[in-house]
């Protein structure tokens, strides 16, 4: 089992330097791409290797790259921008990825701004992520001191400059127009969905935005070649998946694992299983803001096609388990507040329905529930619904909340009937 | 043409415009809140969602945002479906979630957007049982009142004040459901289109705070269709009136001028009429030099007296009032008694630029034009002080090369986020040539600043670069060479250039020059447009009709030929100096005054008749395009408030009917007997058209007062009028008969047509259902554009090709700084030039304190700090000032504040020194 991200890492945990990471091939596909490919032969190379997007949605990276316009069409400068503003509950890869080997994102980055011709690169990372920060910023100036990044990258004449940018912090940012507002000093407000970033993004340049993850596959596919990369899932989506899981297992952390494993695979074996005592009742594949699961569907593909057809969403491939000592209506509390938190306030179901959604639960919590208001939940999972609000943060909030609402109707019933939480 | 079907009814509509506007084009109830037509979609509020189906098969459908879909060819949608119809309904009861229920005590109910939306969409039970949001409000300076709680979150306001009026000091604080829209701390608003968020705030979140003071229902005012008075663009007005005050003043919606909006000063400004200071009755000077009230019948008599047989009267009009008031006087004291009421420098700048105007060549723009050019070029005039509407239309053309590079990614014109994210960096061009810092830099391509000659002197090197353009381009080591290329280059580039230029600068060669550039584009072949800006809102009015300015009566004073001087809504201090005024007041043997508020020169007249101000009046004015704009009377008549017109032709009457006949001069005889047989405003337009033929347009420009619709007048007072039996009841228990209105096809009763009159007299916007100023979407074609039954035409002055535009003088030679004197030119602020709106106290609130402008290097040669106080005299003439520091002002200038209170008038520009300390007057 091939773990290109991850194979690299430290045992200390310690960031790998430049030398380390050249030591083990690094930059060698970046060699390789200056001196032998075209921009469009690296954009083939991965189109071919069909990546796709780490950051949630799993919309192929190539194709997103293939969009950006000719430069006679739309004037330069164009812009990569990494989104590292990880703040899913429950998810770290990213995290992980970055303290562990920052070179590898730089260099899957230098790669990406070769194959759409970028200017500038910048890395729009968490406020909290201090110590992926710093390791980031060394390795970057490394790499400046190595002609890794600036005028002329190894001599070929390709310039590029790569900025760590720290977000202020919000979940919104993770849209990557709302973040990309956010970096040119606005309110992190989602936008338009015309035009497109890759023609008008920042400043109303050509812009690609790609998560971490993605970005790290980057300089391994261009090494290995896209037909190795095919390889290395066990599904027909291709490549290897930092999977992560939480909640209360034995083992809770992030593995790089095929792409297409089970979650049973990945709870039982990897995470080591339930804690003693407590039986799995529902999970969620990918973050907090999918739909929960039940303990039948866990010997599915956790790739993005069979997640979909399973009623549920890939997301960051983070699992969440909830376990049976757990109150789903808690449950639902606490991630609706945190979406409620973090919606901006633009369109009116998201910012005024989280609230009250939010209140609803509260008071279902803390035996103020009344009878409707089970409805009037239902009925805001419809009103937040896709395509309802201006982007997707609401119709994310209300997947795991309309799935538990169908899951434990009778123990969201119990909390109006018994005036309180039962498991309190 | 495309079809959609609506609810399964087809509809043949326009494509290119939002579903949304399609929608609400074809007179179908959608409701909205974030989208506005001039501002366009954003898709935030989702309250317009619609059914769209895929095709005839599909029963399912999708929610989706109206504003936000494109209005496609054989689409298809459903208003109507139940599911989208539940869902427009829970967006307001999620906007209602949080608003308080204080409609009764809230200033916007009876007019509220939001109110008309909650009816529209049927939602009438709140399920919310949550405590609600509340906010502190801010103190917001004396025009906007901010309470918060009310807000529903459209983001309507920070995007007109930011986005579409340049402002700086709203926005929009904190996130998810505490949003904050405010200032950073409480303060005035200082962007000075700041009273169009009492129009765009869909609820009571900002209202007029003018009229907080003397609150009154939409319903129980009476209205009729007016025009600004206080600059040459004449935005069209709504003045409400109750109990005798006018209590407040909304837009009037005209495509070609002001569209949506008006600025503070018009919107502000018309508190004057309601002041002390207004003249209510006649005031005689005794023998002893006091004043005391009388009769109308005795001043009239008193003016008869004075009058005599009638010869040795002089006129003297006034760009402030209507055409007909000063056609009246000019026919009372006959033409070549008749002097024109500008300062010898507007007059000079006014006649070119009327000029101008009427050989049409190139064309005057409209404001909806100015908006939409492609390229501007301002030489010499601070648009954004003297025109400001013109400055706010001038603001959104930058936008087209937006547009242009948006167009090229398919990002529909409608979606203004879009347009605005994607093309914020693609702006201009623009340019500008002023001695001073305008509000319209900050979009400003290139800003060049330099001493009035040098402006004249640029203007022609950029009309060089033009005629040059064709051959290959001379590299250029002069800076100005330089910028005169690139505003040339610029210029020649766009398909649509316009030049603008005015009379706030006293120069006649920077006119002359910016007529150069414009004449050096038509012969390359392009069209160019002008937006001159003359100084007052009737300019191009009175000069349409006297040829003598006001230097001439002057000379006919001095040489002792004149026994009484009549002037009309005119304060000769404000366009002579004090000495020149004093003079001129002296050597009169009799003076009187006309006029709606007390003035220096009302006060030193010897009979003073009081005149109704615009609100007490009806007449036409002529902007600065040369658009002829009827303006009707809003308050209902009473003797002390009659047109000034009338007033003059009522004199003539009681002169002809007591006086004996051989007693009268036979001109003055042939004249007043002539106006005795005129009665009404369409007598006066008849006569003045027969007069002055290449003025048809003032008749054509407004229905006459026999106009009727299914056989009623149009009715000034709302339906929902209430108290009309008992408004009176302190005083009379009868209900007294309406007044008779003989001038207009209006009347002041709520009896009468309530419909869509044709554009000119609407009096009103109101509909079923809108209730807001947001009904006007149902008397638009197309929503957004011209509103249906608009005279069709051009109202525009004639042009008389015949008239030649005198020849450009030679350039000026450029500028020199002197030592010790200093050549001070005209500045203007918006609030505080103008005579009229600074009479109102909100606008006096905001008009600065007298202050000089000086350059910080010469400032600092002289060892002045801001603020200090310093004496600059021009001639005789000492000002006492503060000093104010402006960088962008050229060494050797000082800038003057001209028409703020206790400023006097000056000639400027002309040269002056600068002394620190108060004038001596003053000292003393």
């Amino acid at each position: 089992m091939e773990k290109p991200l991850t194979k690299d890492f430290r045992p200390d945990g310690r960031a790998l330097t430049l030398k380390e990471y050249r030591a083990v091939g690094g930059y060698e596909a970046l060699a390789k791409t200056l001196k032998f490919m075209s921009p469009d032969d690296t954009l083939g190379a991965v189109q071919k290797a069909n990546l796709k997007g780490r950051g949630g949605a799993g919309f192929p990276a190539g194709r997103k790259w293939d969009g950006v316009p000719d430069k006679d069409f739309l004037k330069s400068p164009r812009y990569v921008v990494i989104d590292a503003d990880e703040m899913e509950p429950g998810t770290f890869k990213d995290r992980f990825l970055m303290e562990n080997n920052p070179h590898q994102l730089i260099e899957g980055i230098i790669l990406a701004a070769f194959a759409v011709q970028a200017d500038f690169a910048i890395i729009f990372i968490r406020w909290e992520y201090r110590e992926a920060q710093k390791r980031l910023r060394w390795a970057i100036g490394e790499a400046y001191g190595n002609d890794l990044l600036g005028p002329d990258i190894l001599k070929s004449g390709f310039q590029l400059d790569l900025h760590v940018h720290v977000s202020a912090g919000r979940y919104i940012c993770g849209e990557s127009s709302a973040l990309l507002e956010s970096l040119e000093g606005k309110r992190a407000i989602p936008r338009s969905k015309t035009p497109r970033a890759v023609e008008a993004g920042l400043w109303g340049r050509p812009t690609v935005v790609n998560n971490v993850e993605t970005m790290c596959n980057v300089p391994h596919i261009i090494k290995n070649g896209a037909d190795w990369y095919l390889g290395l899932s066990v599904s027909d989506e291709p490549g290897t998946k930092i999977y992560g899981v939480s909640g209360k297992v034995k083992r809770p952390g992030a593995w790089e694992l095929p792409l297409g494993i089970t979650a049973r695979e990945l709870i039982e074996e990897h995470a080591g299983g339930m804690w003693d005592g407590h039986r799995l009742v529902a999970w969620q594949p990918g973050g907090a803001s999918t739909d929960f699961l039940t303990p039948d569907l866990l010997d599915v593909k956790m790739d993005f096609g069979s997640m979909q057809t399973a009623g549920s969403r890939l997301g960051t491939g983070t699992v969440v388990v909830l376990d049976d000592k757990t109150c789903p209506v808690g449950v639902a509390h606490n991630l609706e507040s945190f979406f409620a938190r973090e919606s901006c306030g633009w369109c009116t179901p998201c910012r005024e329905g989280l609230p009250w959604t939010e209140k609803l639960l509260y008071a279902l919590e803390h035996g103020q529930g009344k009878v409707g208001d089970i409805e009037r939940l239902e009925l805001h999972t419809h009103l937040l619904g896709p395509g309802k609000t201006y982007c997707a943060l609401a119709p994310g909030a209300m997947e795991p909340l309309q799935s538990l609402l169908k899951l434990f109707r009778k123990d969201f019933e119990k909390h109006i009937t018994e005036k309180g939480c039962p498991w309190r | 043409m495309a079809v959609i079907y609506v609810d399964n009814k087809s509809y043949e509509v326009e494509t290119g415009n939002s579903l949304l506007t399609t929608c609400l084009s074809l007179g179908l109830n959608v409701p909205y809140f974030c989208w506005h037509p001039a501002m366009q979609s954003v898709g935030a509020c989702r309250q317009c969602a619609v059914k769209h189906f895929h095709d005839e098969h599909d029963t399912r459908g999708r929610i989706v945002m109206a504003c936000m879909s494109d209005t496609k060819d054989g689409m298809r949608i459903s208003i109507d479906d139940p599911e989208v119809k539940q869902f427009r309904a829970s967006v307001i009861e999620f906007l209602m979630a949080n608003h308080p229920h204080d409609c009764p005590v809230c200033d916007e109910g009876g007019e509220c957007h939001l109110q008309d939306m909650t009816v529209l969409t049927g939602h009438v039970r709140r399920t919310y049982r949550f405590p609600k949001r509340t906010y502190q409000n801010q103190n917001m300076g004396p025009f906007v009142n901010h309470e918060l709680n009310r807000c529903i979150q459209c983001y309507r306001c920070v995007r007109f004040y930011r986005e579409y009026a340049g402002g700086h000091d709203l926005d929009v604080f904190g996130i998810h459901d505490r949003i904050y829209f405010g200032r950073f701390t409480d303060g005035t608003l200082e962007n000075e289109f700041s009273g169009n968020l009492v129009e765009i705030c869909p609820t009571g979140v900002f209202t007029d705070k003018t009229a907080r003071s003397h609150f009154t229902r939409k319903w129980d005012l009476q209205t009729a269709p007016s025009v600004c008075v206080h600059c040459s663009v004449g935005c069209n007005t709504i003045p409400g009136e109750r109990y005798g005050t006018l209590r407040r003043i909304r837009n009037r919606f005209n495509y070609e001028v002001n569209g949506y909006f008006l600025c503070d000063r018009g919107r502000y400004g018309y508190e004057f009429v309601n002041r002390d200071s207004r003249l209510r009755y006649p005031l005689l000077k005794n023998v002893a030099g006091g004043y005391a009230g009388a009769s109308l019948e005795k001043a009239t008599h008193r003016l008869r007296d004075m009058l005599g047989m009638g010869a040795g009267v002089i006129g003297i009009g006034s760009p402030r009032a209507s055409l007909e008031t000063n056609y009246v006087l000019q026919r009372f004291v006959g033409p070549e008694n008749f002097y024109d009421g500008h300062s010898i420098e507007d007059y000079r700048t006014t006649k070119l630029i009327l000029d101008i105007v009427r050989a049409a060549e190139p064309p005057v723009a409209t404001l909806h034009e100015v908006a939409r050019c492609d390229a501007v070029f301002i030489l010499g005039e601070d648009v954004a002080n003297t025109a400001p509407i013109m400055a706010l239309a001038l603001r959104q053309s930058v936008r087209q090369k937006q547009y242009a590079f948006t167009d090229k990614l398919d990002v529909p014109r409608w979606n203004d986020g879009g347009v605005r994210q994607a093309g914020a960096f693609d702006t201009g061009p623009f340019h500008i040539a002023t001695y001073n810092k305008t509000r319209l830099d900050d979009i400003a391509t290139s800003v060049f600043r330099a001493a009035p000659a040098d402006l004249a002197r640029f203007g022609a090197a950029v009309a060089d670069a033009i005629q040059k353009g064709a051959e290959e381009d001379q590299p250029s080591e002069n800076d100005i060479d330089i910028r005169a290329a690139q505003v040339a280059r610029d210029l020649m580039e766009a398909e649509r250039p316009l030049i603008v230029f005015g009379s706030g600068s006293g120069e006649v060669s920077i006119i002359h020059s910016a007529l150069a550039v414009t004449r050096n584009l038509m012969a390359m072949g392009k069209k160019p447009q002008i937006a001159p800006v003359p100084p007052h809102c009737n300019s191009l009015g009175l000069l349409s009709l006297t040829g003598q300015s006001i230097e001439q009566a002057l000379e006919r004073l001095y040489a002792d030929e004149v026994k009484s001087l009549l002037i009309v809504e005119n304060d000769l201090y404000r366009v002579l100096t004090v000495e020149e005024a004093e003079c001129a007041l002296d050597k009169a043997a009799g003076v009187v005054a006309f006029d709606h508020t007390s003035t220096k020169t009302s006060g030193a007249a010897d009979v003073t008749l009081p005149v109704g101000s615009f609100a007490e009046a009806s007449g036409t004015y002529i902007n600065y395009e040369g658009r002829c704009q009827r303006f009707f009377r809003v308050m209902s008549p009473l003797p002390e408030n009659t047109d000034p017109w009338r007033r003059l032709l009522d004199i003539a009457k009681i002169i002809i009917a007591e006086a004996e006949p051989a007693s009268l001069d036979l001109s003055a005889k042939s004249r007043w007997t002539k106006l005795a047989e005129l009665n009404t405003l369409d007598d006066i337009v008849d006569a003045l058209v027969a007069d002055y033929p290449e003025l048809q347009a003032v008749k054509d420009c407004a229905p006459s007062a026999a106009f009727r619709i299914d056989g009623m007048q149009v009715a000034r007072q709302p339906q929902r009028y209430s108290g009309r039996t008992s408004m009176l009841a302190d005083q009379t228990v009868h209900e007294p008969k309406p007044p008779i209105d003989v001038d207009s096809p209006l009347n002041f009763s709520m009896e009468g047509y309530h419909g869509e009159p044709p554009a000119e007299i609407i009096p009103r916007f109101w509909a079923p259902h809108w209730n807001s100023v947001q009904s006007l979407n149902k008397f638009q074609a197309e929503v957004g554009g011209p509103i249906k039954n608009q005279t069709p035409g051009k109202r525009i002055i004639a042009p008389r090709r015949s008239v030649g535009i005198p020849e450009a003088p030679p350039l000026p030679e450029a500028f020199t700084s002197r030592t010790g004197e200093w050549l001070v030119v005209p500045l203007y602020e918006i609030f505080g030039s103008e005579e009229l709106s600074v009479l109102s106290p909100p606008v006096r609130e905001r008009s600065p304190k007298p202050y000089i402008a000086i350059s910080p290097s010469d400032a600092k040669k002289l060892r002045l700090l801001q603020g200090a106080a310093v004496t600059v005299s021009l001639g005789d003439i000492a000002v006492s000032v503060e000093v104010r520091l402006s960088p962008d002002l050229a060494d050797g200038l000082l800038g003057l504040p001209l028409g703020l209170p206790r400023i006097p008038f000056v000639h400027l520009p002309a040269w002056g020194t600068i002394a620190t300390g108060p004038s001596p007057q003053e000292a003393s």
